[in-house]
């Protein structure tokens, strides 16, 4: 389900790095929790994101949520198929709707982000405190 | 449902629970020369039939028989018993915004349907469910303009209603908002000449208003081809809505901001007014606001649903795109029936009325000597003279004969004294405009 090779945030998130290059989505259970997403609004290439701050939003049927950025950067492309087609993010969110690609500040950065098992571990936590 | 104030052991309990003592200790923090210790100046209680005497010579205050030539922002349109015996049912008057939306199917059509009306008259791909007034539209579009573009700076000709630049004025102050005003030429319209490319080029939008207030019809192609050409918007504001039946839509404009009070509302004293804005469908998701929708249920039959909302203040805080959660759904519903009573060709006819009677009237006050009309550019239904006199002074004698004179635009434009602006609507016969004339021509003739 949660690829070995991504890193992931507590903001679900997720991160692909590929040297100083990285791209970035939103976790499977980002997608369940927010449910139909109908819009993607994210920045203009050339844009510096910094970890933690908010770098576009994400519409469903029942919110408009930020998307916070995993680490440090420049956006180098933003996925234009999601303009035409943002339910890939519901369909496919580990892939096909992956949401920008950046030029990372650190490419050191993703390392102190949680690995798939630590993710799983967290939403796990998560649903408990739900269903508690 | 009845509403049970909370009883005295009640009070106590929740005192307990939160530590104090008594309502008195809830207000400590506030140092005591700031607390008001004597009781409220208010009038004591009244009976029933006290209060509907009250009311009744509230009511016979009311300026009564007079014949009125003031628009600038209100108008006197004629309007039908049908929209106000339609919006007094209950299930229109007692609702508020529907906040769990897809209940209230009824509302949601009228919606919808109020939307379609505008979107037709205003030429644009969308249109919202109304908001307060024309001047908080006004407002939230070019704070839309300043979110598309990024821009910090707007160009707003001066010949926009100097009320609501004024609610602009109060809003860019805080938001860091630059705002350079533009003048106009001998015509009433915008002077081009004073858009320079620099400005422009640093402009999220080019704001006018057409008619604007001196009456004058503004160049909407030329004015967004100019805004356009260093991408900035062109806004465009309509306070006589009325002037939609035979005046192009602004089509070229970007984003389209009404005030509807033509449609049905009377002028009250204060309002309410309905404001609406309309745009591209490109520039959908940065409107304040809500929108109806037109969708399909599971079992695939037509239905309306709220959409946007997701981006409203009640559900993205601090976050929404504007703060105004509030429509104006109940005028929006009477402007709506007020369209559809009037249908295409009504609309059409009674926007012909207005442009025959403002002419005449027009063209009988400029037959009196030292009158005459003070811009040259095409009007609608309001146009501006210049006196020989003071406008207050004419209006004042004008009150005398219950005639409501011009809006001496001196107030508003130092620059312009002895300079009124007039409107002439559908409502007015033509024997009122012969007596204006008359009672003009007696003021200017009597030695001052």
């Amino acid at each position: 389900m949660y690829p070995s090779e991504y890193r992931y945030t507590k903001d679900h998130e997720w991160i692909k790095p590929d040297g100083d290059s990285a791209s970035i989505g939103i976790t499977d259970y980002a997608q369940g929790e927010l449910g139909d997403v109908v819009f993607v609004e994210l920045p203009k290439i050339g844009t510096q994101i910094k970890a933690g701050a908010s770098f576009g939003t994400i519409e469903s049927v029942k919110a408009v949520s930020e998307l916070f950025a995993p680490v440090s950067g420049e956006v180098t492309e933003t996925n234009p198929a999601l303009h035409d087609a943002p339910e890939t993010v519901n369909k496919d969110p580990h892939g096909a709707a992956w949401l920008i690609k950046i030029k990372m500040s650190d490419p050191k950065e993703p390392g102190a982000l949680m690995d798939a098992a630590a993710y799983q571990a967290y939403i796990s936590e998560k649903a408990k405190e739900t269903s508690a | 449902m009845r509403y049970l104030p909370k009883s005295p052991s009640e009070r106590q309990e929740m005192l307990a629970a939160i530590g104090a003592n008594s309502i008195e200790d809830l207000f400590r923090s506030i140092p005591e020369k700031f607390r008001l210790r004597t009781p409220l100046a208010l009038p004591g209680p009244l009976s029933e039939v006290e209060i509907i005497q009250y009311f009744q010579a509230r009511a016979a205050e009311n300026a009564r028989g007079f014949t009125s030539f003031l628009g600038a922002g209100a108008y006197q349109h004629l309007r039908s018993v049908v929209a106000d015996s339609l919006v007094q049912r209950g299930e229109f008057l007692t609702s508020y915004t529907p906040y769990q939306a897809e209940i209230s199917q009824g509302t949601l059509a009228a919606i919808f349907e109020f939307q379609t009306l505008m979107c037709q008259l205003a030429g644009q791909e969308v249109a919202n469910a109304s908001m307060y007034d024309g001047s908080t539209a006004l407002t939230e579009a070019v704070l839309m303009a300043q979110r598309l573009t990024g821009r910090q700076f707007v160009l707003v000709a001066r010949s926009v209603h100097p009320e609501y630049r004024q609610v602009l004025a109060t809003y860019a102050r805080n938001l860091g908002i630059q705002i350079k005003e533009i003048g106009f030429t001998e015509s009433g319209q915008l002077d081009r000449s004073a858009l320079t490319k620099d400005d422009l080029a640093r402009a999220a939008a080019v704001v006018v208003q057409s008619p604007n207030f001196f009456g004058t019809l503004e160049e909407i192609p030329a004015l967004a081809d100019a805004a356009h050409a260093e991408s900035a918007l062109l806004i465009t504001s309509i306070t006589e809505t009325v002037s939609l039946g035979v005046v192009r839509p602004p089509a070229e404009a970007d984003i389209v901001a009404l005030e509807a009070q033509s449609f049905g509302v009377s002028p009250s004293y204060g309002g309410p007014y309905v404001g609406v804005i309309a745009t591209r469908e490109k520039f959908m998701r940065q409107m304040p606001g809500r929108l109806a929708g037109q969708t399909t249920d599971a079992e695939g039959r037509r239905g309306f649903v709220l959409t946007l909302a997701t981006r409203e203040q009640h559900i993205r805080r601090e976050k929404a795109t504007s703060n105004i959660c509030t429509n104006e759904a109940l005028y929006a519903l009477v402007a709506t029936i007020h369209l559809c009573l009037l249908g295409k060709e009504g609309l059409r006819e009674m926007a012909t009325q207005n442009l025959a009677k403002s002419r005449f009237a027009a063209g009988e006050l400029e037959k009196i000597p030292g009158v005459r009309r003070a811009f040259s550019g095409p009007f609608f239904n309001e146009f501006t003279l210049e006196f020989p006199r003071s406008v207050k002074m004419i209006n004042s004698a004008l009150l005398r004969e219950k005639i409501i004179g011009p809006l001496a635009l001196g107030t508003h434009y130092p620059e312009l004294t002895k300079r009124g602006v007039l409107c002439v609507t559908e409502t007015v016969p033509r024997a009122e405009i012969e007596r204006l004339a008359a009672a003009v021509r007696k003021v200017l003739e009597t030695p001052v």
